[in-house]
């Protein structure tokens, strides 16, 4: 039997196969064909099940936040915190390439917050967070955000094990940012729309934004917000709060 | 670039695959990616040229399979073919879209010394 296909057993690999595929190879001997089909991200995927797990049994609440540079991730997360940490115990994973400015900032809100430096690595993977999540030692019952390196497109394909994706997109940004950048729209669960309040100075219509997310992801969830102004934070706070309560 | 990342996983999957099996070396690697998946071929490739450095798979060919997008419209169940992520359906009109081909990214086979 031929070991990569599966077809039958005496025939020869050098013609076309009548049988719905084709080869384009001779095989050599049989025994030596390992067939895998497996998923190349396979590694990374079964730690971030891994990660879920632990999070199920503790009840927590954990959210992957991704967008580009600059799209207020952090401000959104510092005014989310603001808003939270009398309610709710809140721990924080920051990734950056670089530098613990953002782990800074949370921390000035005494929040426990551990930063992941990726170094030259333009996404977080699973085995990061797992270490992120061992030295801060979340509580039961708490709500664990994980701040993506900023970058629109790498980040859509891993896996961290997360509850929820949340894709923020700004509208500085433009409104066609989720038909040009449509993967990670479609990983997405929910939507953050940011800077609401400088919509009426740009040339962007979040309305416009708004369908063209839902293009791409009609299961999307949205929220409009200006993390700076306050616009829409009640919506979404309250959002997570009930989403963190379906976990226990 | 996450396509590095991916070169990496693929190699350390085959090596994997092939140290069991107390191979040397790896032949042959039959990859399975689908249009929709996100990968950029031609990084994908640039990434694997130097990720199989040193590597078992280090002189091994490498076989692409190209699976094209297809997608159900959820509204009226019509299948069409998808050339990017989001579509609306050909028939009705309607953006709610089920991928169902082309977001595949697999490690098909290996042929090992």
């Amino acid at each position: 039997m031929c070991g990569t296909c599966g077809c039958g057993e005496h025939h020869h690999h050098e013609h076309d196969h009548a049988h719905g595929h084709e080869h384009h190879h001779h095989h050599p001997d049989e025994d030596k064909v390992i067939t895998l089909e497996q998923d190349i991200l396979q590694r990374n995927n079964l730690l971030a099940e891994r990660n879920r797990g632990y999070f199920e049994a503790k009840e927590i609440f954990c959210l992957n936040l991704m967008s580009s540079l600059g799209s207020g991730k952090t401000t959104l997360l510092e005014e989310t915190v603001r808003r939270l940490k009398d309610k709710q115990s809140l721990f924080v994973i920051e990734g950056d390439q670089q530098t613990s400015n953002d782990a800074d900032r949370i921390a000035a809100l005494n929040i426990p917050v551990f930063q992941v430096n990726t170094g030259t690595g333009c996404h977080l993977e699973a085995d990061m967070v797992n270490h992120a999540v061992k030295h801060l030692a979340p509580a039961t019952g708490s709500i664990l955000f994980v701040e993506n390196v900023g970058n629109l497109v790498c980040p859509a394909m891993f896996d961290l094990g997360e509850a929820k994706k949340v894709v923020i997109v700004s509208t500085t940004e433009g409104d066609d940012k989720p038909l040009k950048y449509p993967h990670i729209f479609a990983e997405a669960d929910v939507c953050v729309i940011n800077k609401v309040d400088l919509a009426p100075y740009l040339d962007t219509n979040v309305e416009v934004l708004k369908e063209n997310a839902l293009k791409v992801n009609h299961h999307l969830t949205v929220f409009e917000v200006s993390a700076t102004k306050g616009t829409g934070m009640d919506a979404w706070c309250d959002w997570l709060v009930s989403e963190c309560a379906k976990c226990k | 670039m996450h396509e590095m990342s991916l070169a990496q996983s693929i190699v350390e999957l085959a090596e994997e695959q092939a140290r069991a099996r107390h191979s040397e070396a790896v032949e042959e690697l039959e990859l399975e990616i689908g249009r929709l998946a996100g990968v950029e071929l031609q990084t994908l490739d640039f990434a694997l040229e130097s990720a199989v450095k040193g590597s078992l798979l280090e002189h091994a060919r490498i076989i692409r399979h190209i699976i094209d997008g297809e997608g159900q419209c959820t509204d009226c169940g019509n299948v069409f073919p998808m050339d990017a992520l989001f579509a609306s359906c050909p028939s009705c009109g309607s953006y709610c879209v089920k991928i169902l081909k082309g977001k595949e990214l697999r490690v098909k086979s290996i042929v090992i010394k």
